[in-house]
């Protein structure tokens, strides 16, 4: 695959200026470095939130109580979707509230 | 060109070496005096420089201040913004169709040559910037993502023309809406596609709408929307879609989810609220408000007392051109005309500077406003709405004089 890819690009770069007409390219993400606070419920949190997201999604909201992040985690579930248990959205709720709380 | 390339081949094919290279820690941080930027790595995406990390997985990067002291965004520099995870990462060309269908006559499966060939390539500079530019600022603060200022862009964008390309597939009577989708998809089935729309009746009288292939002269980015993107000048770019493979013509409203409840402002005047309050009743984002900045020197800078200092910055509106650009150096009580630079287009950023000379020591805070072709400007009192959209406050520099 590498070596097709490679050809493409070669036969790219020699059919002259700005003619993206054919062949592939490809780029690599780098990977996702975010984290969250040690703490208990942590592991819940993490596992349930980067189903679909990184977790900076989280560290860089604005720190607010339970309701904030209770609302957060419904949004979630009910708007997106997210497969999150009852117990399970409790345990992150709390510990949403308790890291990222207002004055944390 | 073979610079790009080479660094995709490199990116795309390299082994070890390569594999290192991205592991490499964060360089440095961003804005260390900035209450939002702070903290936030300096981190170096495929075919991009260092940008302002604010999520990676859907990535979101934002352009430092530094490059907004000239027209045109460089591509490498230019923000990213993605909705939903997993985004495209390799597209081939060879395979890459976009399709037209819905309420047409005449379904369309165009290649780039296609794209290319068949319709009379367009070009138009054009501001693109986040409805959620600044949100990080908002007060009371809200929820969603918490850009500083960096998230928009200039660039010379080429590409097909929406309406010629509708034109050709045939609209049949009865179309309402054009919906746009591109290859990034939601890896839960359950969490809305990132799908946008435009009315037919605005599309069509709209030759500036383009599919955008060409940027600042090079191909797209591929986080910027390789291998086509849309151009809606003036917009905010939520509906810029990017990676652009379907266009659907409908004979219903389109309102789902990205469309409504998601992206919606006040249905005010201002577009705006009483602070920590709820809207009666919301509207499509659209056009974007007039904004200005200073991008050099940076907030925080020491400038020499007595010694003229350049001043320098863009401005930009919703499509009307920029006509004035100001600064003020006593808080808005008075304010002073500043030099526009060439003029590339009523959508596109437009560059400004001055001289200014300040008499004291001290700290001392430069503001800039912007006034556009209709008359709009900004405002000394930011605007709130819940979703934080919107923000063009006068904006400011804090200097140290002497």
């Amino acid at each position: 695959m590498t070596r097709t890819l490679v050809f493409r690009l070669v036969a790219l770069l020699a059919s002259g200026p700005v003619a993206a007409e054919a062949g592939a390219v490809a780029i690599t993400l780098p990977p996702d470095q975010g984290a969250l606070k040690a703490g208990p419920g942590m592991e819940v949190a993490q596992k349930a939130c980067q189903m679909c997201h990184s977790v900076d999604y989280i560290t860089m909201q604005p720190r607010g109580g339970e309701a904030q992040w209770r609302g957060v985690v419904n949004k979630m579930i009910k708007v997106f979707g997210a497969p999150i248990g009852d117990e399970d959205a409790r345990v992150i709720v709390e510990y949403l509230s308790r890291e990222y709380g207002a004055g944390r | 060109m073979s610079d790009r390339l080479s660094r995709r081949d490199f990116l795309a094919g390299a082994g070890a070496a390569g594999v290192a290279l991205l592991l490499s820690p964060p360089r440095a941080s961003a804005g260390a005096g900035d209450p939002i930027l702070a903290g936030r790595p300096l981190v170096r995406y495929p075919e991009k420089t260092d940008l302002i990390l604010l999520t990676s997985r859907p990535p979101q990067l934002e352009t430092p201040m530094k490059y907004f002291d000239r027209a045109i965004t460089p591509n490498e520099a230019f923000f990213v913004r993605y909705h939903v995870f997993p985004i495209p990462t390799r597209v081939d060309l060879d395979e890459w169709r976009l399709r037209i269908g819905g309420h047409v006559d005449r379904p369309l499966e165009l290649s780039m040559a296609d794209l290319r060939t068949k319709f009379s390539p367009a070009s138009i500079t054009a501001a693109c910037q986040c409805a959620g530019n600044s949100r990080g600022r908002f007060s009371p603060r809200v929820l969603g993502g918490q850009w500083g200022d960096g998230a928009m862009g200039n660039a010379e964008w080429v590409g097909a023309r929406l309406r010629e390309v509708l034109q050709a597939a045939g609209l049949r009577p009865g179309a309402v809406d054009v919906t746009f989708n591109g290859l990034d998809a939601p890896a839960f089935p359950t969490v809305p596609d990132f799908v946008k729309s435009l009315a037919v009746a605005q599309v069509m009288d709209w030759p500036e709408v383009l599919i955008a292939y060409q940027m600042n002269g090079q191909p797209l980015p591929m986080l910027n929307g390789f291998p086509a993107r849309l151009v809606v000048p003036g917009w905010y770019s939520t509906y810029w879609v990017k990676n652009l493979s379907e266009i659907t013509v409908t004979d219903q409203p389109f309102e789902k989810f990205w469309m409504k409840p998601a992206y919606r402002i006040p249905d005010t005047p201002c577009g705006c609220v009483e602070p920590g309050t709820a809207p009666a009743r919301t509207v499509p984002i659209s056009r974007m408000r007039t904004r200005s900045v200073i991008a050099s020197p940076e907030s925080g800078s020491r400038v020499p007392v007595g010694a003229p200092a350049t001043l320098a910055g863009i401005a930009f509106d919703g499509g009307y051109g920029i006509q004035a650009v100001e600064i003020s150096d006593d808080g808005g009580q008075t304010w002073h005309a500043t030099t526009l630079g060439r003029d590339l287009g009523r959508y596109s950023f437009r560059e400004w500077s001055a001289r200014w000379a300040p008499a004291r020591r001290g700290p001392q805070t430069v503001m800039v406003r912007a006034l556009n072709g209709i008359g709009e400007s900004q405002g000394l009192v930011p605007l709130w709405n819940p979703a934080g959209y919107l923000r063009n406050v006068v904006e400011r520099v804090d200097l140290e004089v002497g």
